[in-house]
């Protein structure tokens, strides 16, 4: 039976803990920062010398850390792009605009366990030459935004921050930037914009890769929160260690916001791919089961965008054998590793670690036009194929779950929604599309009986139809006052 | 102009040091392989990697988009111009995996996450690779500018009939050639403000509006004043004014002209005309020495705008609004239309062009040396500056022009705002500074040592020849277009054509000498000043010249220096540049 591993979420909920820094050093804290910034020069076999921070650089490579923001790209290959013979500054942004549905996993550290994050944070940013560093922060959490800047005063105070650092000479700054609320701000040049002031308009890559052309068109690292609280225990525990938890190429651990119908959402901290999709929703440590008397339809696996996983479905996932040859298992979705290699093996993705657990109750209808509707007003609106494809998309699923659906609307939800990913600026394409696609796919059956059922209550009663001469009872009504 | 291009073609004094050999890289465009360069300007001139929609039109084939503008900030927002593309494998050793036959073999670029699906990449800001294969005709590459396509009209209104752009619009052109007829979009339009006020010379509707952003970047890139933005977000995405009915700067007007469909309207075109009715004729902007290259489009002898046309070593693809909006002139109905002579009862009475022309030739071979002056226009052409210039020798008659200054501003209005100071220069009509002779001849009238003033183009009475010294002049023979008091007290009035009425050349502040083309007819009698001075050049020395502007043009390179070996022919439409 997994138990939930506690690395990130060791202390934050523990009763008495402060997020303020007497508490957090009496747990400990700002001990690694200290070991970090004591590191010595390493001699490589090969005779090569790495600087203090170069080694550093090479254990947060060697950890396996993946970025637990979306992506899930190796933390250590993004900070080695980091164009750093340009002679211009480097700097480091925090992404702490949390805000993919069904993600409530970086707010817990931002609220309950600040230095955590800052620590990490000078680290990071020590490792990286980096002086002048920000959290941008979702414009919807004031009070987290409060708590940081408590937090940072009190870190500068105690002398972890600002002019030479511990007495090492070492100068870093850092901001706390608040967003103003728009889910683009969490794309990481949209972020990169708004932090210059200007509109998030995702930038084009290329050429504006943030590693070479970011803030300030400076080379730019930008970090999830959980990813930067991560690098801290990389550097207390060492890579080799760290490495250990979760399973290969899927290290350290991971908090899993796990929302919908279960008896106990929540978010739980686990070792990636040591607990499977089954155990998080059942085992009585984690979801708890589903609700009495329902049964499991579907799984939103890694945040709103990610495809949905069908009860029952199973897949063909790789697998290395004893002999270390890879063959092909079939595993049933239950039985999927919670991790980031399996879900992509089963064509979709861990994402921001977001489950959402849909019973038979729901409708998968429905709950699409749901999702459409938040891509539909969250669509920057910058590029031609979301701008459009997002909204006709809302409006198309609103339509179907407002008895003015069709049958040709399954096929027609599958042409817009193809017609967007992979054509955009930023990866909102894809968030937009792919619930719109595999929705419509896996419960193909679902959309094509309302739809039926529509046009059947249609012919009975002809003239009742809105949807082609009101605009305001669509999706797009209730948009257009924002 | 942040830095345009000059391919000029002065006359090589000096073999210059070979050019460093270009880097080149290949690729294969539609099939076609071909070395393009590594590095291409950039929308400042500047090198930057070589994309691959300028490789595609190297390669002869042209991409379609409407955000980009090779003079403007690259934004990869519309994604009209996705290619799908692939590049040459390479083997986990690094090294290309090669066919059967030895060539590379080639990676079509697919979507990560489905490698069945092509992927498509934004032509405009893709830098090309070696090996890079473009398709940029290919199932999937139409595939993808069809979805763009349909994504643009499912909320556009759809209504060419009423809009100014059709005829010159890219959504139309491209829904011609890429589109489909029927649309299957059943929902509501999304509907957007209409008719907004942007500033005074532009009207805005916003559901045309594909949201390209080529205004907002041209304004705050080119013009500097970051007046433009969007507002609400998503499809709602809105153009907007920072602050309303104030977007007024002088070069709003080619945010109309970059505007790849009818959101952006002028004020003063709107509904005036059909394009498709307007004849197209290449000339200059006459408002100030910059000397801007448009095209005026005329229908039926009426001129109905004037828009820039490229030139990238004088205005780009700009020109102001204060140039663009001086045309009405032209058609004002006060135009001087009538030959009159002033007869010996101090009547004016109207003569032919041959009795003007025989009685102007009989004052000046009458007139004793130095009794004569000419005062010239920076707004006559080369051509009637060099003519002038021989009736002024052959009187030895003291000569000059008028200076007309004005403020200069950071990117295209010259503070001099005369067309053609330099053609006064370089035909030897007035010194550096206009207006050195003036006192003198003002002074040569007072005294009565000069009898005769010819003057083209001016009202000297502005200029310190008042109507006093006018009256006592013998002979006061003008050419004007419009009405002035100089006009007013000609002995004799020979009416003249506006630039858009006859053809000629300038040389602008910089000496790039261009030429300019007919398109419209000058009002009853007026001439162009060039056909009824060659008469006159012929009466009064016997030299017979070239009755047509090319041969009056090559005559007056073999003449003045300043333009040797230089052809009327040979002049292309960006002109040449001079020493000046």
């Amino acid at each position: 039976m997994p138990e939930p591993f506690k690395l990130i979420l060791k202390n934050l909920d523990e009763p008495g803990y402060t997020p303020d820094i007497g508490c957090y050093q009496r747990q400990g804290g700002y001990e690694a920062l200290k070991r970090a910034l004591a590191m010595p020069a390493r001699d490589l076999p090969d005779g090569k010398k790495l600087s203090p921070q170069e080694a550093l650089r090479e254990d947060v490579k060697a950890s396996g850390l993946r970025g637990r923001g979306g992506a899930g790209f190796s933390a250590g290959l993004k900070w080695s792009f980091v164009d750093r013979r340009s002679g211009k500054p480097i700097y480091l942004i925090c992404n702490a605009d949390e805000s993919e549905p069904g993600t409530f996993k970086d707010r817990q550290i931002l609220h309950k366990d600040p230095h955590q994050l800052i620590e990490g944070m000078i680290i990071s940013c020590w490792a990286n030459d980096v002086k002048l560093a920000y959290i941008y922060i979702r414009g919807e959490m004031p009070h987290a935004a409060k708590l940081l800047n408590q937090a940072l005063k009190e870190a500068r105070a105690a002398g972890f921050l600002g002019k030479n650092i511990l007495g090492t000479g070492y100068d870093l700054e850092i901001h706390v930037h608040r967003g103003a609320g728009a889910y683009i701000c969490g794309e990481e040049t949209g972020l990169i914009e708004s932090l210059e002031g200007k509109r998030a308009y995702p930038r084009i890559k290329p050429p504006y890769f943030p590693a070479v052309l970011g803030l300030y068109m400076c080379p730019t690292i930008v970090n999830n929160v959980e990813t930067l609280c991560h690098v801290k225990h990389i550097v207390l525990m060492g890579p080799t260690e760290y490495a250990k938890l979760g399973t290969p190429n899927n290290t350290g651990t991971r908090i899993v916001s796990l929302s919908g119908d279960v008896q106990k959402p929540g978010y739980y901290e686990i070792q990636v791919g040591r607990v499977t999709l089954g155990e998080l929703i059942f085992d009585p440590n984690l979801g708890g089961g589903l609700k009495p008397g329902r049964s499991l339809k579907a799984i939103i696996p890694g945040g709103s965008s990610s495809k949905v996983l069908k009860a029952g479905e199973v897949f063909k996932l790789n697998r290395k054998g004893a002999d270390g040859q890879m063959t092909k298992v079939d595993v049933p979705m239950l039985d999927l590793p919670y991790d980031f290699d399996s879900l992509q093996q089963a064509g979709t993705m861990s994402g921001s670690s977001a489950v959402i657990v849909l019973d038979d109750s729901r409708s998968m209808v429905q709950t699409l036009g749901n999702l459409s509707e938040f891509y539909a007003h969250e669509s920057c609106g910058q590029c031609t194929p979301c701008r459009e494809g997002a909204l006709w998309l809302s409006k198309a699923t609103h339509r179907l779950s407002h008895g003015e659906g069709r049958k040709a609307d399954a096929d027609y939800l599958t042409h817009i929604a193809q017609n967007i990913q992979g054509r955009t600026i930023c990866a909102f394409g894809e968030a937009a599309s792919w619930p719109v696609l595999s929705f419509v796919k896996k419960f193909r059956d679902e959309f094509e009986a309302q739809g039926a059922a529509d046009e059947a209550a249609q012919a009975k009663s002809p003239g009742t139809s809105s949807h082609k001469s009101s605009d305001s009872r669509s999706a797009a009504g209730s948009l257009q006052t924002h | 102009m942040s830095a345009p291009a000059a391919p000029s073609t002065p006359p090589a004094p000096a073999p210059a040091p070979a050019a460093p050999p270009v880097e080149t890289m290949t690729v294969t465009v539609n099939g076609k392989t071909l070395q393009v360069p590594k590095t291409m300007p950039d929308w400042q001139g500047k090198p930057a990697p070589t994309t691959m929609l300028q490789a595609a039109k190297i390669a002869g084939v042209d991409i379609p988009h409407y955000c980009y503008h090779d003079k403007l900030p690259v934004a990869g927002n519309c994604r009209m111009c996705l290619v799908e593309f692939g590049t040459p494998m390479v083997g986990p050793d690094r090294k290309p995996v090669l066919n059967e036959d030895g060539t590379p073999k080639i990676a079509k670029s697919v979507l990560p996450y489905e490698p069945g699906t092509p992927r498509g990449a934004i032509a405009c800001a893709t830098p090309i690779s070696p090996g890079m294969e473009i398709y940029a005709n290919s199932k999937a590459t139409e595939q993808m500018r069809e979805s763009v396509l349909e994504s643009l009209l499912i909320n556009h209104p759809l209504d060419c009939p009423i809009c100014d752009q059709a005829g010159e619009c890219k959504l139309q052109e491209y829904s011609v050639q890429h589109g489909k007829a029927g649309s299957q979009f059943v929902e509501a339009k999304v509907h957007k403000p209409k008719a907004v006020d942007l500033g005074p010379r532009i009207v805005l509707d916003d559901e045309r509006c594909i949201l390209c952003t080529r205004c907002i970047r041209f304004t705050r890139d080119i013009a500097g004043d970051d007046a433009l933005g969007i507002v609400n977000r998503g499809s709602y995405n809105t153009i907007s004014a920072f602050e309303p009915g104030k977007f007024d700067n002088n070069y709003t007007l080619n945010t109309v002209d970059l505007c790849p469909v009818g959101a952006l309207t002028s004020k003063d075109f709107r509904f005036k005309m059909r394009v498709w009715f307007l004849k197209e004729t290449k000339s200059l902007c006459t408002s100030c020495g910059t000397g801007c290259n448009i095209t005026i489009g005329s229908r039926e002898g009426v001129i109905h705008r004037y828009e820039p046309r490229e030139n990238d070593a004088v205005n780009g693809p700009w020109m102001c609004d204060s140039g663009r909006l001086n045309y009405r002139w032209v058609g004002r109905a006060d135009r001087l239309k009538q030959v009159l002579r002033t007869a010996a009862d101090g009547t004016r009475q109207p003569v032919s062009w041959n009795t003007a022309i025989e009685s102007a030739a009989l004052i000046l071979t009458h007139s004793p040396q130095g009794s004569v002056a000419f005062v010239v226009s920076g707004r006559q052409t080369n051509e009637e500056l060099f003519l002038l210039k021989k009736l002024a020798t052959h009187t030895g008659a003291m000569t000059d022009a008028v200076a007309r200054d004005g403020e200069p501003d950071r990117l295209l209005v010259s503070e001099d705002r005369n067309p053609n100071s330099n053609g006064v220069r370089l035909t030897g009509m007035a010194f550096t500074e206009f207006g050195f002779n003036l006192t003198k001849i003002a002074d040569g009238i007072a005294q009565g040592r000069i009898k005769t003033l010819v003057v083209f183009g001016e009202d000297v009475t502005r200029v310190g020849i008042g109507s006093e010294l006018l009256a006592k002049l013998d002979a006061l023979i003008v050419s004007d277009i419009l009405p002035n008091a100089t006009t007013a007290a000609a002995t004799l009035l020979l009416p003249g054509a506006a630039h858009a009425e006859k053809r000629g050349t300038f040389v602008n502040v910089k000496g790039r000498l261009q030429k300019f083309h007919k398109a419209v007819e000058a009002p009853g009698e007026a001439r162009a000043e060039w056909e009824f001075l060659h008469e006159l050049v012929h009466s009064l020395t016997g030299h017979n010249g070239y009755r047509t502007i090319e041969g009056l043009f090559n005559q007056m390179a073999a003449e003045v220096p300043a333009f040797a070996g230089l052809e009327w022919a040979k002049v292309g439409d960006t002109g040449v540049t001079v020493q000046i």
